[in-house]
């Protein structure tokens, strides 16, 4: 039903024109085991995976099974926080809850020693980010770490030379 | 790792939306906001309540309203023992078809009616008014039993 706190849209001439229809979907969600573990590491500073038994892949976060191969991923391996950033996007549209100043860089970055890449925020200016570019984590403080990837407030250039695209082509 | 360890968060998505609804529900909802209920006649001379746009029959656009009555009969109903958050009653109520007094059609909304032992088929129901009304099918509050 729609919600009747405030008045309906009228036209000048009085009548009723539009209603408030707003569809709320009210959700307790769980992490599964296999993520509960990957965002109890990042509140600990770490970013865990698991790798495949078969193909030997390392996804972070991890899945529990592993997406190409179909069975149960194997050993967990920690990565590194450093990554190559892979493709990316510049946001120049406002959304609600927005929390970065427009424009801003939203990238998918492969972390060293991970066969995937994770998105996340680049802090850097939206002229000077390019694939390739080599970044780094930068860890809200252990204190106020939450279970969530706003664990890492972002990702900041390292200033190393750029990784060959042989490197990361495989992560786009 | 035991199962308990799996970590659960709140998660909600909401979509605000605003639909435009057309000059017959508007005609509708405007007569509730006046405290009318109006309906749509067929060119068979049926009633529809809520109105429909378009002839049941012919599917001719609707040109004929009619005013009907505040209270009528309770064609089926379906208790709600836990109602949700935005339901129209917080306490437990019946969901039922009403068909109002000069209509060929029934109208889905709640009764106040306390119990399930309560509601009847056949039952006859009157609206009950928001206090604030704004053009929205809550302006009816819900319906509640004529004789108590």
């Amino acid at each position: 039903m729609s919600d009747a706190s405030k008045p309906a849209k009228k036209d000048a001439d009085g009548e009723v024109r539009r209603i408030k229809a707003p569809v709320k979907l009210d959700y307790t969600v769980t992490a599964g085991l296999a993520l509960s573990r990957f965002l109890k590491g990042v509140t600990a500073g770490k970013l865990l995976g698991q790798r495949c038994g078969v193909c030997s892949k390392v996804y972070v976060p991890p899945r529990g099974g592993c997406p190409t191969c179909g069975v149960g991923m194997g050993e967990q391996v920690e990565v590194k926080d450093t990554g190559t950033l892979t493709t990316f996007c510049i946001v120049n549209v406002p959304f609600e809850g927005q929390t970065m100043k427009l424009p801003y860089v939203y990238g998918l970055i492969a972390l060293d020693g991970a066969d995937n890449a994770l998105h996340h925020l680049i802090l850097a200016p939206p002229e000077e980010v390019r694939m390739g570019m080599r970044l780094r984590a930068e860890w809200v403080p252990p204190e106020s770490r939450p279970a969530s990837m706003e664990a890492i407030r972002w990702f900041v250039p390292t200033g190393e030379p750029d990784a060959p695209w042989d490197s990361y082509k495989e992560h786009l | 790792m035991a199962a308990t360890d799996a970590l659960t968060a709140p998660y909600v998505l909401e979509y605000t939306y605003r639909r435009s609804v057309g000059p017959v529900l508007g005609r509708f909802l405007t007569g509730l906001r006046a405290g009318r209920i109006e309906g749509s006649r067929s060119a068979a001379g049926k009633v529809q309540v809520p109105p429909s746009e378009h002839d049941p029959d012919t599917g001719a656009p609707t040109t004929e309203f009619v005013e009907v009555g505040l209270a009528g009969v309770v064609t089926t109903w379906s208790w709600a023992t836990a109602p949700r958050p935005g339901q129209p009653l917080a306490q437990p109520f019946a969901w039922a078809l009403i068909k109002l007094d000069g209509a060929d059609s029934a109208l889905l909304h709640a009764v106040d009616a306390g119990a399930p032992e309560k509601m009847k088929t056949g039952m006859r129901v009157k609206v009950r008014w928001q206090a604030e009304r704004t053009g929205a099918i809550t302006d009816i509050a819900c319906f509640e039993p004529e004789a108590p």
